[in-house]
C-alpha cells in the first residue's frame, strides 16, 4: 500500500500541538513510518506544494492572507484535520473578538498599528470544510493517534459528546464545586481524561462545548453553589468565544 | 564577482518556531538591504489580557509559545505575585527552578538535534537522518521524551503546565515521583555524554562580531535563571522593574515583532549571553564540557550559541539532580499544596499594583509586566520575548557577515544566513515564519 502524503501546516497558534508530536518520543518513528510527511515547516526545509492525501492544520484563521492560504490547502488536500483548539474552536485567539479590532491593534502596536491587519478570529471549519477534529490545548496524544488510525482506515472519528465530568468522576477526583471552585467540566467535551482536574486544576473548556450543554443542569449547579452567570460566561470566553460566529 | 547583484528572499524560514522572512539585497557588490522580517499573524496577547483576572494570566500567557510554555508560566507567575505582594515559599522556589531546568534541557535538546544538526550534517531536515543517523535521531527523541515525562510528573504536562500557578503548585510530587524523576535524570547522563561527542564532530562556521550581551546577574554563587537583576557585558546593571529602560522596544514596520536596544545599536540574549556573563557560576561538569569544546567567555561568534546551549544543558541536568536529591532528603511539605480559584472566594487579597517578572528562558531573558486594578483585573500587560530583543542584533550580524562571504555561491550565502538566524534559536511564534528561497541575480 502506498503511504499517504501528509502536510502539517500552522496558522496563528503557539505550535504546542505540533510539539506534542515530538513529545511522543521514539515511538513517533512508528507513526512517521506509516505516513509520508512531505511538508512540515517547523522541522523540514523541504517544500512540497503538490496534492496531499492528508493536511493537518494547526492554528486559527486571523487575517486575509490566512484565509487564502487555508483555501489553497483545502483544494490540495483530500482530507483535512483541524488539529488543536486554535484550529477546532478558535481557542485562546478568540479572546481578541472581545475587543474592537482597531483598538486592540493600537494597544499592541501603537501608531504603527496599520501595518498589522487582523480579522475576527475564526476556527478552521468557519472558513473551509473540516473532515476530522482533534480538540485540546494542547491535543491529547492518545486521541490524536486514534484519529490518525480512523483517517488511515477511512472511517469517521466521533469526538465524545459527553462532559469532562464523566471522565473526572471515573478518576475519583474530588469535584471542584465541592471545594467551592467553578469548573467548566460540566459543559466541556470529554476526551482528555480530565487532564487538568487530575492535576489539581479546573477545566477551562479547552476542548470546546458539548453540543447540548445541559443548560438547566448547569444553571442548577450555579444556583446551588451561588455562582454568578457572568463569571461562568467570562470563563467560557477564554476558549469558546468564536462559537458566537456560528 | 565584485560587482555582484544578489537578491535573497527567504520566505518562511523553515526549522524555526515561528514565521520569518530574510531579505538581502546586494547591488553592484554593495549591501543595500538586509532584513529579518517577522510576518506571522500577530495574536495580540497583551491586548487580550486586559479585563482578565491576574489569576488567569499564567494560563493564557503560557499559550504564547508551546516550546517555552513553562518559561512563560514562570515569568507570568513572578509578575503576578509581584503585583499581588505574594512571596513564594522556599519549596515552591526549588520546584520552580527544577521546572525551569527541565524546560531549558528540553528546548536546548530540540534545538541542537532537530533544528541545527541537519545544517551541520548537510541535510535539509532531521527526516533523512532517520536513515543515515538513526541512533542520533533515536537519542534525541528519547531525551526529548524524558524531559516531557518529567514535566508530566511535575506539572501535569510540558506543553501548557497545569499545576504551576500563582501561589505555588496545585499538586506536589510524591516520594515515588521524585524517585522516578531522579532515575530518569541520571539515565540522561549517558545520552548527554554522547551529545558532546556529536557536538565535537560538528563544524560551526567561523564568524565574529562584538556586541552587548544581556542576561540576569546576581551576587550569590548560583547561575541565575529564575531570579536576578538585569546585567550586560557593557557593565549595565538594573533592577528588573526598570526593564523598559533596557529593552527600549520600538516597532519597525517590516516586522510584527518589536525590536530592542540598550547601550549600543543592538544587544543579544540567550544561552551565549548567559554564558558570557555567568560562566564561572556553572556546575563543574558544565565547565568541564565548556573547556572540552573550547568555549570561553567572552565568545562573540553567534553560531556558537548552540554550543553554549549544550554547556547549559549539562548545568541544568546536574543542578536538577541536586534539587531532586535535596527534595528527597528534606521531604516535601504537602500542606503547601494550593487550591486553585481561592481568589473567586476572595481568600487572596488583591490590590491595584504593577508587577514585573524577569526569567531566563531557553532563548534569553523574558519579561512579563502586568498592571492590575483594585479588583485584581489586568488593565495593562506587556510581554517582551527574547526573540524580539535579538532581531536587531541578528540584522547587524547579517550586515557584517554578508560582505565577508560575497565570493560564495548564492546557495552557500543563503545557507550561512539561515544558519545564523537559526543559531539564535528564534521562537517567532510568540509574536508572530521563513519558505521559498528566491534568488534574483540581475
Ligand atoms: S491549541 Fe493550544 S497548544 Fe495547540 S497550538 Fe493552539 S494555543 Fe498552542
Ligand atoms: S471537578 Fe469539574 S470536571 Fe470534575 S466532576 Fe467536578 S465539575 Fe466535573
Ligand atoms: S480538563 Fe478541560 S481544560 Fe483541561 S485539557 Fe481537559 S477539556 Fe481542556
Amino acid at each position: 500500500m502506498k503511504k499517504p502524503k501528509v502536510g502539517i501546516f500552522d496558522f496563528a497558534c503557539c505550535e504546542g500541538c505540533q510539539l506534542q508530536i515530538a513529545n511522543i518520543g521514539e515511538d513517533v518513528l512508528d507513526v512517521l513510518g506509516s505516513i509520508d510527511v512531505v511538508e512540515w515547516r517547523e522541522v523540514m526545509s523541504e517544500k512540497w506544494g503538490k496534492n496531499l492525501d492528508i493536511a493537518i492544520v494547526e492554528g486559527s484563521i486571523t487575517n486575509p492572507h490566512a484565509v487564502k492560504r487555508i483555501q489553497r490547502i483545502r483544494k490540495k488536500a483530500k482530507i483535512l484535520i483541524a488539529y488543536g483548539s486554535c484550529a477546532t474552536i478558535g481557542g485562546v485567539n478568540g479572546m481578541k473578538n472581545n475587543f474592537n479590532l482597531d483598538d486592540i491593534r493600537k494597544y499592541v502596536y501603537g501608531d504603527s498599528y496599520r501595518f498589522f491587519p487582523t480579522e475576527m478570529t475564526k476556527a478552521v471549519h468557519q472558513t473551509v470544510k473540516v473532515d476530522y477534529f482533534v480538540n485540546g490545548c494542547p491535543v491529547y496524544i492518545p486521541e490524536f493517534v486514534a484519529v490518525l488510525k480512523a483517517v488511515l482506515q477511512g472511517v469517521p472519528y466521533y469526538v465524545p459528546d459527553y462532559p469532562v465530568c464523566v471522565e473526572c468522576k471515573l478518576n475519583e477526583n474530588v469535584c471542584m464545586y465541592d471545594r467551592k471552585v467553578t469548573c467548566l467540566g460540566p459543559v466541556t467535551r470529554a476526551g482528555c481524561n480530565a487532564w487538568c482536574i487530575n492535576n489539581g486544576n479546573i477545566c477551562y473548556g479547552c476542548r470546546g462545548m458539548v453540543s447540548n450543554p445541559n443548560e438547566k443542569g448547569a444553571q442548577d449547579v450555579l444556583a446551588k453553589y451561588k455562582i454568578p452567570m457572568d463569571l461562568i460566561l467570562n470563563k467560557m470566553n477564554m476558549y469558546n468565544k468564536c462559537r458566537e460566529l456560528g | 564577482m565584485d560587482k555582484r547583484n544578489i537578491n535573497i528572499n527567504v520566505e518562511y524560514l523553515t526549522r524555526v518556531e515561528g514565521h520569518g522572512n530574510i531579505v538581502i539585497n546586494v547591488k553592484e557588490g554593495r549591501l543595500d538591504t538586509c532584513r529579518l522580517d517577522i510576518v506571522e499573524a500577530p495574536r495580540f496577547f497583551e491586548g487580550m489580557l486586559r479585563g482578565r483576572s491576574i489569576f488567569e494570566a499564567q494560563h493564557i500567557t503560557s499559550r504564547i509559545c508551546g516550546i517555552c510554555a513553562c518559561g512563560h508560566t514562570l515569568a507570568s507567575i513572578q509578575a503576578a505575585e509581584d503585583a499581588l505582594g505574594i512571596t513564594p515559599t522556599e519549596q515552591t522556589i526549588k520546584l520552580r527552578k527544577l521546572l525551569l531546568h527541565l524546560e531549558m534541557l528540553d528546548s536546548h535538546i530540540l534545538h541542537i538535534y532537530l533544528l541545527v544538526a541537519p545544517d551541520l550534517l548537510g541535510v535539509k531536515s532531521f527526516v533523512p537522518l532517520i536513515n543515515s543517523h538513526n541512533e542520533v535521531v533515536r537519542r534525541a527523541l528519547r531525551m526529548k521524551k524524558t524531559c516531557n515525562d518529567m514535566c508530566d510528573i511535575l506539572v501535569g504536562r510540558h506543553v501548557h503546565p497545569i499545576s504551576a500557578i500563582v501561589g505555588g503548585f496545585t499538586k506536589l510530587p510524591r516520594q515515588s515521583d521524585l524517585d522516578a524523576m531522579l532515575d530518569m535524570l541520571k539515565k540522561m547522563r549517558t545520552d548527554m555524554d554522547a551529545t558532546v561527542e556529536l557536538a565535537a564532530s560538528l563544524k560551526f562556521p567561523i564568524f565574529e562580531r562584538d556586541t552587548e550581551y544581556v542576561a540576569l546577574i546576581s551576587d550569590d554563587g548560583e547561575y541565575p535563571l529564575l531570579m536576578g537583576d538585569i546585567g550586560s557585558t557593557d557593565g549595565v546593571r538594573m533592577n528588573k522593574k526598570d526593564y523598559k529602560k533596557i529593552t527600549n522596544e520600538f516597532v519597525v514596520p517590516h516586522s510584527s515583532a518589536k525590536h530592542a536596544k540598550l547601550s549600543r545599536e543592538s544587544y543579544a540574549v540567550g544561552a551565549l549571553a548567559r554564558f558570557n556573563l555567568n560562566s564561572e557560576k556553572l556546575h563543574p561538569k558544565a565547565k568541564e564540557v565548556a573547556t572540552a569544546v573550547g568555549l570561553k567567555p567572552k565568545c562573540i561568534n553567534p553560531y556558537l550559541n548552540t554550543v553554549a546551549q549544550l554547556v547549559e544543558s549539562f548545568h541544568c541536568l546536574e543542578d536538577a539532580i541536586s534539587i531532586v536529591e535535596d527534595l528527597k532528603n528534606t521531604s516535601l511539605h504537602y500542606d503547601e499544596e494550593i487550591v486553585v480559584g481561592l481568589n473567586e472566594q476572595h481568600k487572596i487579597p488583591v490590590r491595584a499594583d504593577n508587577g514585573v517578572g524577569a526569567v531566563e528562558v531557553p532563548r534569553g531573558i523574558l519579561f512579563h509586566n502586568y498592571q492590575t486594578d483594585k479588583n485584581g483585573i489586568i488593565t495593562n500587560a506587556n510581554c517582551i520575548i527574547p526573540t524580539n530583543q535579538n532581531t536587531g542584533n541578528i540584522e547587524y550580524d547579517m550586515m557584517e557577515l554578508v560582505p565577508e562571504i560575497l565570493d560564495k555561491s548564492d546557495e552557500e550565502i543563503t545557507l550561512a544566513i539561515e544558519m545564523l538566524v537559526r543559531s539564535y534559536d528564534p521562537c517567532i511564534s510568540c509574536s508572530t515564519h521563513l519558505l521559498n528561497i528566491k534568488f534574483v541575480n540581475k
